[in-house]
């Protein structure tokens, strides 16, 4: 199960650029997950909720994009989305195709944060 | 200050979560380079032959060139064992309840050696076939093996690794009849999954395919080291 090697990986990531962006408190991390990328999501989730234990990101939600695999397929010379990661065919056409142009990504693009201290996360909106 | 938290603010990141990494292998595969180490990471399921063909390559690559091989390992130092007694230069990465290389293992396991000395570096990956996927380790090729005794669809139900591969070697050919290996049918799903990957059968029993597989590692460090030369 190497997914909790990549959940500290992504804790230490998220915690870093948090501190350096003086976001106090993180409300959510966005992932990009890659079809290829051979990490299983359940397991991911799993080990981001123990992770997170007892660090600045306790509460943070993990939401994962889904990126499915995007081949070239050199007889219609064109890119396409794959239904399934496997076979490696070209969805139109049925020639195989190993060239990957999409489908391996493991990113943390983005995260979410309350602008002041927790506090002010738990009033009201102001009507 | 109320609308601040109506308007969470986003950091964008966009950092492969596996950058550590990866820059780690990178800055490897730089000094492997600069040495002239060429260097092969063999993933398979436990029990797939890899410590037996591993001991062959390092008897028979040893003839004629330094040799050294890391062991990735849950726990015993038995392969390491074995595998000294091919002379080569041998350690074993004792990853405790890691199932699989990182970079940062195999440049810690480094230490000491000069590799000037080697020209094989032969990374022996934990027995596995989902989880050293993800990891790059500064390998030149990646061996994806298995044995005639795994079944046709192995390929299919662990498609990550195949496809992450650069060769894939089946191992105990000679029990391919005796097993009732369907060799077209495992040939089509290594196809399915990693399309035009070259396929090697070897048996180190009966010495089957050996001869074929050692030119093809030597003929890659070859092109490895024209490579270096022209840089
Ligand atoms: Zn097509």
């Amino acid at each position: 199960m190497h997914e909790l090697s990549i959940a500290h990986s992504l804790v230490e990531i998220a915690v870093e650029t948090a501190e350096n962006a003086r976001m106090k408190r993180v409300k959510a991390l966005y992932l990009k997950l890659g079809a290829l990328s051979g990490v299983v999501k359940e397991a991911l989730e799993f080990s981001f909720d123990v992770v997170i234990q007892g660090t600045p990101l306790e509460g943070a939600r993990l939401v994962i994009e889904d990126v499915p695999v995007k081949v070239f397929c050199p007889d219609c010379q064109e890119a396409h989305k794959l239904p399934e990661p496997f076979p490696m065919r070209c969805p139109v056409c049925g020639t195989r195709t190993g060239q990957v142009l999409e489908g391996r990504e493991l990113e943390l693009y983005s995260l979410e944060g309350g602008e002041g201290d927790a506090a002010d996360d738990a009033k009201p909106p102001n009507c | 200050m109320q609308q601040m938290t109506l308007n969470p603010r986003i950091v964008e990141i966009r950092q492969n979560v596996l950058k550590k990494n990866d820059l780690l292998a990178r800055e490897l595969r730089k000094r492997f380079r600069e040495t002239g180490v060429y260097v092969v990471n063999l993933v398979s399921s436990p029990g797939a032959g890899k410590t037996t063909l591993l001991t062959e390559m390092l008897t028979r690559l040893g003839e004629r060139y330094g040799v050294a091989a890391l062991v990735g390992d849950l726990a015993t130092e038995n392969d390491a064992e074995r595998l000294r007694q091919s002379g080569a230069k041998v350690r074993q990465i004792t990853t405790g309840t890691v199932c699989h290389l990182e970079a940062d293992m195999i440049e810690r396991s480094l230490e000491g050696w000069n590799l000037e000395d080697i020209d094989f570096l032969f990374i022996e990956n934990v027995g596995n076939l989902v989880c050293p996927a993800s990891y790059d380790l500064g390998e030149n090729q990646r061996v994806v093996l298995f044995s005639v005794t795994e079944g046709e669809d192995k390929p299919v139900k662990y498609p990550t690794i195949v496809n992450s591969a650069d060769v894939a070697v089946i191992t105990k050919i000679d029990l391919a009849e005796a097993v009732g290996f369907q060799r077209d049918r495992f040939n089509e799903a290594l196809n399915e999954v990693r399309p035009g990957i070259p396929i090697l059968e070897v048996s180190v029993r009966t010495g089957e395919g050996i001869d074929e597989w050692i030119s093809r590692l030597e003929a890659a460090k070859e092109a490895f080291e024209k490579t270096v030369g022209s840089s």
